[in-house]
């Protein structure tokens, strides 16, 4: 293949890459800009949402689609579910000091992930997409399905947007990551609050992780990459600031998709890793974000 | 008298929080041994004025000297080890150590400076028995009732063997018959260092300031005896009046 | 009223511990006795740890990279270069000292989650390169030194490290000397300023410290530590594999610590040993019990992680010393 095309199909692996990033990261970044919780165990709801999702479609019979948009709509519930007990069971009950949450959320990744290994086992298996077309270009042919993810995740973002910018429930949200005290004072459940982002942020992950089951396979170790590249993404676009996620996400997501094709994965992660490292160093409220309160 | 020159004086030192000036070129001069009371209502600066002279804050023009030597952009931790030493408006004493310890971290500050050449022991029993805490060396300094909290913050300035003393609001909260005993101690401190001290109970600042600087949104409002203060209509109109009546 | 002055109970307790490790040696079957020796070298690696995270406050998630750059800066020159054992040793401390000033350099700049994760990417790159480097680490295989190498050439002696026996002794020399360290610098200046910084920075300041350098300091020196911990484990077992510089050995330091009592000097030792056998003990259990579950010991740190940090924060010598000996260091 040429150098065009080649650097087209980069790109469209980028894009894809980036908009499941997206997703992912925005779960990390709602999670500690609204409870100031680092959560390292993101990584592990994202391997949940595959994990459950294969399940799932492997319960649910007939046409692909079914099975799979059974699992885009059971697996993200569940690990909402999930995650809402974690921060009832375990993070309320810390006062959200940070050293003892990020300790908390270090137990907990261990947990689900050896929990998945036991329950789900060491293999990495498919979920079939819910349709296989091929968009033929001049040059390769191109999975639709792969472009339908990078819709569907531009969806979700504006959806969740929408949430955070135009209903009462992203009002609440706001209050609460402004001033907890006074939000407490004017009647808003804090706790409830709290555990509901917690939620969700381990939904966004989930959701993410069902649109790329099909791509790549479910498998029990498979949270430890969206963990550190959502950091990075976090961290670039500033810490709980959404804009700066999705324009990170997209930078990042980008870059990688073209490096990789180019560079050895390994060498691109060191050098992606320490300029992420030093951007925190030296621009700790990241490169788009507003100051972190 | 003429020869003596002042141990720390500012000049233009201001500085703006956003567009909020809190401290607005202020000159400022205290003498070697004078004890200098600085008052105002609340918010004129007091404390954002000490902050940059101790070093917390960094101003936003002027300049600070002390000794004659420019320290303007000098680190707080080099400034105490010239002997300025500063002690919190908020009790902020470490409160999971021993009083001992406590003491005993300005000691081998100093004694590191070659400020002090006695033991360690000595140098931390020594400033706690001027407290009068000699005998609570061994309990958790969070465990010890407020007002010996706030004359542990003194020992620990003490220690420091400062030759200015600043002392925040040092009697905020105190009993009266804990103030009186305290001025007797902020005296005997005056002996051999220079205090400067920012204060709301009038009473205190009449009884212990050679000179009281009056501060109002940020700038000199006068300076003067306390005989001068308590005559100055501006003062009274002011602070005194509003407050002290 | 006092049996003992204050100063010295410490010492006499500290000696007493050593005193039963050397003890241990004669008494122990194989099986714990090579245990044992393990565990001391793991817990040079805590107590370094805890220098850091237990006394100065600092919590650090990259500790991995100054244990690797013992474990490789003593490995890497032994296999390639064929140098002794005890110049390797050299390297190796080197190594992680020279790694955790630059690392403190640049991290101390941030504090509290910003430092975390500082810490822990710069241990993530750390880890990549000993995989990127493969062709002289060997990656996850690792490397494995040859036997002829492992002694110590002393004038008139020659230690064979291969030996059980010499091999625990080493291990022990080394966790005295890092024990009575650790304590001697508990009990300096030095070491209330570092808990004074952990406490209230800024008081600190205002005392006249240098904090910043105060905590290069520190973290040089628990950099120093965990390198001599595993420039040691590279020797006295023969192995070094890219999974010590991976996440799970910055978070194994963070468990033993907690769960031995953090700031405690003798917490370190006492976590190593309890999570070692409480993993070895489990393995089987869970085999009979839940037999197919192919539990790791990934999970049972994980619950003892969350459990410690929900229940039992201050680990169990913290405990003791709130409670009963209020003297321990």
């Amino acid at each position: 293949m040429a150098f065009g095309p080649h650097l087209l199909l980069a790109a469209l692996e980028g894009l894809v890459t980036s908009a499941v990033l997206a997703l992912t990261a925005l779960g990390l970044s709602l999670v500690f800009g609204v409870m100031r919780v680092v959560n390292v165990a993101h990584g592990e709801f994202y391997m949940l949402g595959a994990v459950i999702a294969w399940w799932v479609a492997s319960l649910v019979g007939g046409h692909p689609a079914v099975g799979f948009l059974a699992a885009l709509v059971i697996s993200p519930l569940i690990v909402g579910v999930i995650a809402f007990a974690a921060e009832r069971l375990v993070l309320a009950r810390l006062s959200y000091s940070p050293e003892a949450t990020i300790v908390a959320t270090i137990g907990m990744l261990y947990i689900l992930q050896q929990a998945a290994l036991s329950l789900y086992g060491p293999e990495a298996r498919p979920v079939p997409p819910p349709f296989n077309y091929r968009i033929l270009l001049p040059w390769f042919g191109y999975s639709g399905y792969k472009l339908s993810v990078v819709v569907a995740s531009a969806l979700l973002l504006l959806a969740t947007w929408y949430v955070l910018a135009k209903t009462r429930i992203g009002l609440v949200m706001r209050a609460t990551q402004y001033d907890r005290e006074t939000a407490q004072a004017f009647g808003i459940p804090v706790g409830q609050v709290y555990a509901g982002v917690f939620a969700l942020g381990a939904m966004l992950a989930a959701v993410a992780a069902v649109l790329i089951v099909p791509i790549s396979q479910a498998h029990y170790l498979m949270g430890h990459d969206p963990l550190l590249l959502s950091f990075i993404v976090v961290i670039i676009g500033g810490l709980g600031s959404l804009r700066g996620t999705v324009v990170a996400a997209v930078a990042i997501g980008m870059a990688d998709g073209i490096i990789s094709v180019f560079f050895s994965p390994t060498l691109a992660k060191i050098i992606a890793t320490l300029l992420v490292a030093l951007v925190l160093v030296f621009r700790p409220q990241g490169l788009f974000g507003e100051t972190a309160r | 008298m003429a020869a003596v020159t002042p141990l720390l004086t500012t000049t233009g030192l201001k500085k703006v929080f956003g567009g909020l000036t809190a401290v607005d070129a202020v000159d400022f001069a205290v003498m070697p041994g004078e004890i200098r009371a600085v008052i105002g209502p609340n918010g004129a600066g007091k404390t954002t004025f000490v902050s940059l002279i101790c070093g917390r804050l960094p101003p936003s023009s002027g300049e600070i000297r002390f000794d004659g030597r420019d320290i303007t952009g000098l680190p707080a931790h080099r400034r105490v080890r010239l002997g300025i030493a500063y002690t919190f408006q908020i009790t902020s004493v470490f409160a999971n150590l021993s009083v001992y310890d406590n003491v005993a971290l300005a000691v081998q500050r100093t004694a590191a400076d070659r400020r002090w050449t006695g033991s360690l022991r000595d140098g931390v029993m020594s400033a706690l028995s001027r407290t009068g805490l000699a005998g609570r060396a061994q309990e958790r300094a969070g465990a010890l009732a407020y007002g010996h909290q706030r004359l542990l913050e003194v020992a620990m300035g003490l220690a420091l063997r400062p030759r200015l003393l600043i002392l925040d609001e040092p009697t905020q909260g105190l009993s009266d018959g804990e103030i009186e005993s305290f001025t007797d101690l902020v005296r005997e401190i005056a002996q051999d260092a220079t205090v400067l001290l920012i204060e709301h109970n009038m009473p205190v600042v009449m009884a212990l300031a050679h000179r009281i600087t009056v501060l109002d949104a940020g700038k000199v409002l006068a300076e003067g005896s306390p005989e001068e203060i308590r005559a100055n209509a501006a003062v009274q109109a002011a602070y005194l009046g509003a407050t002290a009546a | 009223m006092k049996p003992v002055n204050t100063p010295a109970r410490p010492l006499i307790l500290h000696g007493a511990v050593i005193a039963v490790l050397f003890a241990l040696n004669f008494l122990l079957p194989d099986y714990h006795h090579g245990v044992l020796a393990r565990v001391m070298v793991l817990a040079v690696f805590a107590m370094g740890y805890n220098l850091l995270f237990g006394y100065t406050g600092l919590l650090s998630l990259g500790h991995a990279m100054f244990f690797a750059a013992g474990l490789y800066g003593a490995a890497l020159p032994m296999v390639h270069l064929e140098w002794s054992a005890l110049s390797s040793f050299g390297t190796g401390i080197a190594a992680g000292a020279l790694l955790a000033l630059a690392v403190s350099l640049l991290a101390l700049r941030t504090t509290g989650v910003a430092f975390m994760i500082v810490t822990m990417m710069f241990a993530q790159v750390a880890y990549l390169l000993t995989l990127y480097f493969g062709e002289w680490t060997r990656g996850d295989e690792g490397l494995v030194i040859p036997q002829p190498q492992r002694h110590i050439a002393l004038p008139g002696l020659d230690l064979d490290l291969t030996s059980p026996t010499t091999r625990y002794m080493t291990a022990l020399v080394l966790f005295s000397a890092v024990l009575l360290a650790t304590l001697a610098i508990v009990r300096s200046g030095f070491g209330r300023v570092l808990v004074a910084i952990r406490e209230n920075e800024e008081r600190t300041r205002l005392l006249g410290f240098d904090v910043f350098a105060n905590k290069l300091a520190a973290v040089t020196l628990s950099g120093a530590i965990c390198a001599a911990a595993g420039a040691t484990y590279a020797i006295l077992f023969g192995y070094a594999g890219a999974t010590f510089a991976s996440i799970q050995y910055s978070i194994l330091p963070l468990l033993w610590v907690l769960l031995g009592g953090a700031a405690t000097t003798l917490g370190p030792l006492i976590g190593v040993l309890l999570m070692y056998y409480l993993v070895d003990a489990s393995g089987p259990l869970l085999e009979q019990y839940l037999p197919g579950w192919k539990l790791s010991s990934l999970g049972i740190v994980g619950v003892s992680l969350v459990l410690l940090v929900l229940f039992f924060p201050k680990g169990i010598l913290g405990t003791v010393r709130e409670r009963w000996v209020k003297w321990l260091p």
